[in-house]
């Protein structure tokens, strides 16, 4: 109760808040300090971005924010994580579903094809995060809008194909579908189009901005482009072995970079988007 | 899916066409003079070797040999058993719906309980639980069936007079109806149980694997995501996927089962397949020991084809492949 009186009390707190987050894990009786220490947070319908070399601790960061670790052995997970002014890492099981379920936080990931049940249609996979075992009408209804509101041409055929029967950009379509069904205030993307086919890549991101924009919903985006921030992103986080080293908005990072790493990555990052330029 | 089916079901006739000639020629091998082991031990008369060896053309070439046995296999006659004096396909008859219906009831109770047991260690997360079953399924696993059942009929049939200690029932039962069943199922009790508790620790150590196999995937972390309860996610997606393992081994060891448990029809004198093969070796029966093994492949080729089938059901990734 006290949770909900403190969102009521400041309606312009962030939608999420971290703070001092650590996650350490055990991996082989060693130490790994995936996660260090980090504040983050996300207004309500920004755009954020995290970006950071392969290891720096991006999707522990975010997995451990929306509670979705993996069956690791986590040494230390600690800190202050607020959503909307509620602590969802103290946050009972039951209270979680529920926030997952409607108007919560919702994700999506690299490789849309291993976390999409290969036994079961798109259609079911969907409506199942409508209302977990209802099947009816009114879950079918909203499933096809749903298959339409990420760019599906022809919902009916789509939702009753299996995943292996869709392409990659298809399929990460829909994990967005899948995502939108709890109608989030947050979505959490973790490197979304890095498996996919640039000229698909794009067109998923334009996706991703276009509902960002439509249904006002906040994005946190993992990425190792940092194109995809310019083109997405109001604020930037980069991030080095498990700390942030940089918070900056996204003009100011690419004009202004703060921190020497940042200075590195804008500078490979500016030579990779000339080397496109030329391709084209 | 259709197509699929007969696809399946093609490549299964060269199989059982290699299995008759193979067995026949292992006849074939057979040491010793088929007209003597007719007639036993006494002098075979010549012209009585003469009207034997026109009758079943001993001295036909071996292929032409090979040639009729097949044509005759495939027409049902798989010669008589003077043992038994009566053709080997009746036996075969008589004693497979025994088998087949110890095998099935068997395999009833085995799945589940292997299922349960599976799902319940694999999912825990409470380390203890996992040890204690994978411990338990371990143990009665490891125990010998002939064993297990020994100790059965010693606990429930001797010490409490439960069951009766073995064989299938009276040859002329009084009962009807409902009392008929239970006289069955009395008998039935026992061999079953053996042989749940056998096959069903082994169901349970392949669906503990599984499911744990299943846990790691990137779809229960969707599920998860998605706000489903622990319950949801084991219904919706942990029970059909993780099964898909068990449906291979159990559906191919269902097939072997048909060949007759030759140790646990022994220890019951349960007078199924696996009877008839021990009994016919003894009596060095050859014919029949190749109808029953005859019949036993066929039954594997069989499973095999409905395990398949089941597999494709089950995965539509395999349905859109074949
Ligand atoms: N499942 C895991 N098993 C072992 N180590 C892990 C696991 N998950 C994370 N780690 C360790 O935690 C640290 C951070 O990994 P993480 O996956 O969060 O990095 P990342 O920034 O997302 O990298 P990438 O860009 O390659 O996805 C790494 O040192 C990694 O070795
Ligand atoms: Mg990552």
């Amino acid at each position: 109760m006290s949770d909900l009186a403190v969102s009521d009390g400041a309606p312009d707190a962030p939608l999420l808040e971290v703070k001092d987050l650590k996650v350490h894990l055990r991996v082989a009786d060693r130490l790994v300090r995936a996660v260090d220490g980090v504040d983050f947070k996300v207004d309500t319908a920004e755009c954020v971005g995290v970006v950071g070399e392969s290891g720096s601790g991006k999707s522990t960061l975010i997995r451990a924010i929306s509670r979705l670790m993996p069956n690791l052995q986590v040494d230390e997970l600690s800190g202050e994580l607020r959503f909307e002014g509620r602590d969802i890492l103290r946050m009972a099981d039951r209270e979680l579903r529920t926030l997952r379920r409607s108007r919560g936080f919702a994700m999506i990931f690299q490789d849309p094809l291993g976390y999409l049940n290969p036994t079961q249609r798109v259609g079911r996979q969907i409506a199942e995060a409508l209302s977990p075992d209802g099947r009816g009408r009114s879950e079918h209804r909203r499933v096809l809008d749903l298959l339409d509101e990420v760019g599906f041409a022809d919902p009916g055929a789509i939702a009753r194909r299996y995943p292996h029967e869709l392409s990659g950009g298809m399929r990460q379509r829909v994990m967005i579908a899948i995502a939108l069904a709890s109608d989030p205030k947050l979505l959490f993307a973790d490197e979304p189009t890095t498996a996919l086919d640039a000229t698909v890549q794009l067109q998923v991101l334009e996706t991703l901005y276009r509902l960002h924009k439509e249904r006002n919903m906040a994005v946190a985006i993992i990425t190792h482009d940092l194109g995809v921030v310019a083109e997405l992103c109001d604020r930037v986080y980069v991030m080095q072995a498990g700390k942030f080293v940089e918070n900056a908005t996204a003009v100011d990072l690419f004009e202004r970079p703060q921190h020497p790493y940042s200075a590195r990555l804008v500078e490979l990052s500016a030579h990779r988007l000339d080397f496109r330029g030329m391709q084209q | 899916m259709l197509r699929f089916i007969l696809q399946r079901a093609l490549y299964a006739l060269p199989l059982i066409f290699v299995i008759i000639v193979v067995m026949f020629t292992l006849l074939h091998l057979i040491p010793g003079d088929p007209v003597q082991s007719l007639v036993g031990d006494y002098p075979v008369p010549p012209a009585y070797r003469a009207v034997i060896e026109e009758k079943y053309r001993l001295n036909d070439p071996f292929v032409v040999q090979v040639g009729n046995y097949v044509v005759a296999v495939l027409h049902g006659d798989f010669g008589f058993s003077y043992q038994n004096q009566r053709p080997v396909l009746d036996l075969i008859l008589e004693r497979a719906p025994r088998t087949i219906l110890l095998a099935s009831v068997g395999f009833a109770f085995a799945i589940p309980l292997g299922m349960a047991i599976g799902v319940v260690a694999g999912t825990t997360r409470n380390p203890g639980t996992d040890k204690f079953w994978t411990t338990s399924a371990l143990i009665a696993y490891a125990i010998p069936t002939f064993w297990l059942g020994q100790l059965l009929v010693m606990l429930f049939a001797l010490r409490f007079g439960w069951f009766p200690t073995q064989g299938i029932g009276p040859l002329i039962s009084r009962a009807h109806g409902f009392d008929w069943l239970l006289e069955k199922a009395r008998y039935l009790a026992l061999p079953v149980l053996a042989f749940a508790i056998h096959e069903g620790m082994r169901f349970a150590r392949i669906m503990r694997a599984s499911v744990i196999d299943t846990l790691s995937q990137g779809y229960i972390v969707t599920a998860r995501a998605k706000g489903l309860s622990r319950g949801q996610i084991i219904r919706n997606h942990i029970l059909r996927n993780s099964s898909l393992p068990l449906v291979t081994i159990a559906g191919y060891s269902f097939g072997s089962a048909l060949g007759g448990a030759v140790l646990l029809e022994t220890v019951f004198t349960w007078p199924g397949l696996g009877l008839l093969m021990v009994d016919s070796i003894r009596l060095r029966d050859n014919l029949t020991v190749i109808g029953v093994v005859i019949f036993s492949a066929l039954a594997v080729i069989v499973m095999n084809l409905i395990v398949d089938i089941l597999y494709a059901l089950l995965d539509p990734r395999i349905r859109t492949a074949g």
